[in-house]
């Protein structure tokens, strides 16, 4: 035993061996993005692939699974270092296309710019651009995110030789609760859960509170539809979160953790096992850590799929094992939480700052950012959007960068409609909105929120009533039932919404909305029901026409609305191909082989499959 | 059936904590929650089967009806919404002649509809079984769930 920094010292040198030991410097490295979206575009075929073409070429070669670097629109991402040279990144990359890599790369020498997307370096290589160079990651700041693609989430040496669980030795050797807690005030930050409440103070009131138990609890139920944020992160990095969370413990006094997190995370919650238990044996959680008079054991526990459980209360409810219904605050987890005890309740985003501000201090943190919103803030840049995938840029960043900066505009040359940010509780920006600067104060003046980091990006095609009512279905279905503005108040909004959009809306309904978003918002008991009208409330404030448009003239501007649409085809664009009629579900469509094709509107179900056949582009939805 | 439920839960009696996580595992073990697993779960909780029924019936991951064997997620997120996630599911229901959370008579399939898997940048996506499939047509959707179809090789 020695004193901390010599424990902590101790270990890294030890992973350092290890490491050391493996040789990786003088091999070739094949990282391989491995996160849920790389799966889903096929990454595990890729992986495949490549261990095959290994074998047969006999080519010696580490291949390491990493998360997600965040261009999740050219998955499955396959990255190559040879030694002495630049990490080479190729996107898009097929079993096909992995076999051709490995080919010219390896067993030849010739690292193919044409399948390149750049080097993951400051240096440019053999005519592939350095990654700082690409638009995509020009503006973003990557520091929450700094391991994510860079280290095996699944190898706790990785993460400290990258300095990781430092900060929690040096908040343990030298530092009181008082001081780490000063640290997190001075710094700044605030809940990147979505309420931006100031966490230093948070921390604060829980240090403050008295009690013989307290916890710190993590809220990972990222339940916002279009967010990703979250599970990017701990599947990346995971240690970086426990990291956080004995910091937070270790501030407030407390000795056991909770993290809770959504069901549908399988792999999140597999790498998390993994680090819990890799971090137990290092020693950086459990008893007395690096010999410290400080002990923290972390519990997960799984959600099983309520949207309201990402409120605070209802989601301490469900971790005693009831109903996740909310209930009043005052009193708040901070004073009365988890079994009536003081709990810290920290979102994982939040989580994911914590080491950083102790290692680099607060001053560092606040570097960037605006007056109100310090650091960075990570969003899921996804919907029509050209480039999809997780980005990191300061607050003040304007949304206008965000959307056509780094996601590079919209998809296929489609004019830009709206951004969508928060989720449920946020709202629509448009177009006039572009030149907002991302921050907490900036976005609610306009009617939506920063939220958790979802950014939904939709084009002209996408109808703004339909939106709406999108998200009532979401926040209806999703209310808990507990108190009535929200139980009957979101039903009657949906109702009015499905109205409009089935062509059976009457004047007044626009009316009729606001004055129920009023009451929905201003008298329901939690978040959920309070920030539920935002999607309609912008939604009428940005684009009434559109609602008018559905309302008085029946129409659908972006021909989205099924009650008011009707598929033509275009006499002077069919070639009479059959294609179709041979696809139609309904047999809705009749015509001759080389003749014009004609769709019967009362057969058809405007599934709007003979749209996407057509290779003519000869079928119209009016 | 009750036996078989015994066999999941723990010897000794829990606590309330264990509510949750012990109806996971029975849906874990058996697809879903019978009826028998309501009170044999009270019993080891204390608490009272109508809570128990209760907390079961809150939360959507719970099915109280035995699932097919493959169960298809079909997300509809945001990002899945605006991207075509409704034209999927649409196609699916066609296919296999059920609506969203339906089993096919031939138990093959349950269609489910979720919100949000977190994939959204490949969207629109969904899960079958364990698999995450993005970046979808209906077309693709259908012939991806085709090759589940048990084809008498295994069970």
């Amino acid at each position: 035993m020695g004193t901390i920094a010599e424990q902590y010292a101790a270990i890294q040198e030890g992973a350092q061996r290890r490491i050391a030991a493996a040789g990786l410097e003088d091999k070739i490295q094949i990282l391989v993005g491995l996160g849920t979206c790389g799966i889903a575009a096929g990454g595990r075929a890729t992986l495949q692939a490549l261990e095959d073409k290994l074998e047969e070429t006999g080519i010696e070669a580490e291949v390491i699974q990493v998360g997600c670097i965040g261009m999740c629109f050219n998955e499955p991402l396959v990255d190559i270092t040879k030694p002495g040279r630049p990490r080479v990144s190729y996107g898009s990359v097929t079993p096909e296309r992995v076999r051709e890599i490995v080919d010219s790369y390896l067993v030849g020498d010739d690292p193919r710019p044409d399948l390149a997307i750049a080097t993951i370096d400051d240096e440019s290589f053999a005519g592939i651009p350095s990654w700082n160079e690409m638009p995509f990651y020009r503006s973003q700041t990557r520091r929450v995110l700094r391991n994510c693609g860079f280290v095996d989430p699944e190898k706790i040496d990785d993460y400290i030789v990258r300095g990781g669980y430092h900060a929690l030795a040096k908040a343990l050797d030298g530092m009181s609760p008082e001081e780490v807690i000063e640290e997190v005030k001075a710094s700044g930050l605030r809940g990147r859960g979505g309420a931006g409440f100031p966490t230093g103070l948070k921390w604060d009131f829980t240090y403050k509170a008295t009690g013989d138990q307290k916890y710190v609890v993590c809220n990972f139920d990222e339940g916002d539809p279009g967010a990703f944020m979250n599970r990017s992160e701990v599947e990346g990095d995971p240690h970086r979160l426990l990291e956080g969370l004995a910091i937070a413990a270790y501030a407030i006094g407390a000795d056991k953790g909770y993290i809770y997190v959504r069901a549908e995370y399988p792999l999140a919650i597999q790498r998390l096992r993994k680090a819990i238990a890799q971090a137990s044996e290092a020693g950086f959680l459990g008893h007395e850590i690096l010999g410290s008079g400080f002990s923290f054991e972390i519990v997960l526990k799984e959600g099983a799929g309520a949207f309201v459980c990402g409120e605070e209360t209802a989601l301490m409810r469900s971790i005693e094992g009831r109903r996740g219904m909310p209930r009043p605050r005052p009193p708040f987890p901070a004073q009365s939480g988890l079994w009536g005890k003081p709990t810290l309740l920290n979102n994982v985003g939040t989580m994911f700052n914590i080491a950083n501000i102790i290692e680099n201090g607060a001053a560092w943190f606040a570097q960037i950012g605006t007056e109100k919103s310090k650091g960075t803030k990570v969003f899921s840049l996804v919907g029509q959007v050209a480039h999809s995938g997780l980005v990191e840029v300061p607050f003040g960043t304007l949304l206008r960068e965000i959307i056509f900066g780094i996601g590079g505009g919209i998809k296929d040359g489609k004019a830009f409609k709206a951004a969508q940010t928060g989720g449920p509780s946020g709202g629509c920006l448009p177009a006039s909105q572009l030149d907002l600067p991302v921050d907490y104060e900036t976005l609610a003046q306009a009617g939506s929120i920063v939220g958790s980091g979802g950014m939904v990006v939709v084009n002209e095609e996408t109808c703004m009533v339909d939106i709406a009512r999108f998200f009532l279905e979401f926040t209806q279905s999703e209310s808990c039932g507990k108190c009535v503005p929200c139980r009957l108040g979101t039903k009657r909004m949906l109702e009015t919404l499905e109205r409009i959009t089935q062509g059976r809306g009457r004047e007044g309904d626009v009316e009729l909305l606001l004055e129920l978003a009023d009451t929905v918002q201003g008298a329901s008991m939690c978040g959920l029901g309070q920030t539920s009208p935002n999607p309609v409330l912008t939604t009428i404030r940005y684009f009434r026409d559109e609602y008018d448009a559905h309302i008085r003239e029946g129409r659908c501007p972006a021909g989205v609305c099924k009650a008011m649409i009707t598929y033509r085809i275009l006499a002077d664009k069919c070639t009479g191909c059959t294609l179709c009629a041979r696809n139609c579900p309904a047999d809705a469509i009749t015509g001759k082989r080389r003749e014009v094709h004609v769709i019967d509107p009362e057969l058809c179900t405007r599934c709007d499959t003979c749209r996407q056949v057509c290779r003519f582009d000869a079928v119209v939805a009016e | 059936m009750e036996e078989q439920i015994k066999t999941i839960l723990p010897e000794q009696p829990v606590g309330k904590e264990a509510l949750i996580p012990l109806l996971q595992q029975v849906q874990g073990a058996l697809g879903y929650v019978p009826e028998e697993a309501v009170c044999l779960i009270s019993e080891k909780t204390g608490v009272p089967a109508s809570e128990v029924f209760g907390v079961l019936t809150f939360y959507a991951q719970f099915r109280l009806k035995p699932r097919g064997r493959n169960l298809i997620s079909v997300c509809l997120g945001t990002a899945c919404h605006v991207l075509g996630g409704g034209k999927i599911i649409e196609a699916l229901q066609r296919h296999l002649d059920v609506e969203p959370g339906e089993t096919t008579s031939d138990r093959e399939f349950t269609l489910a509809e979720v919100r949000c898997l977190g994939s959204c940048s490949l969207a629109p996506v969904m899960v079958v079984n364990e698999d995450t499939y993005g970046r979808l047509t209906p077309d693709k959707a259908v012939k991806i769930v085709e090759r589940y179809r048990d084809n008498g090789h295994d069970s």
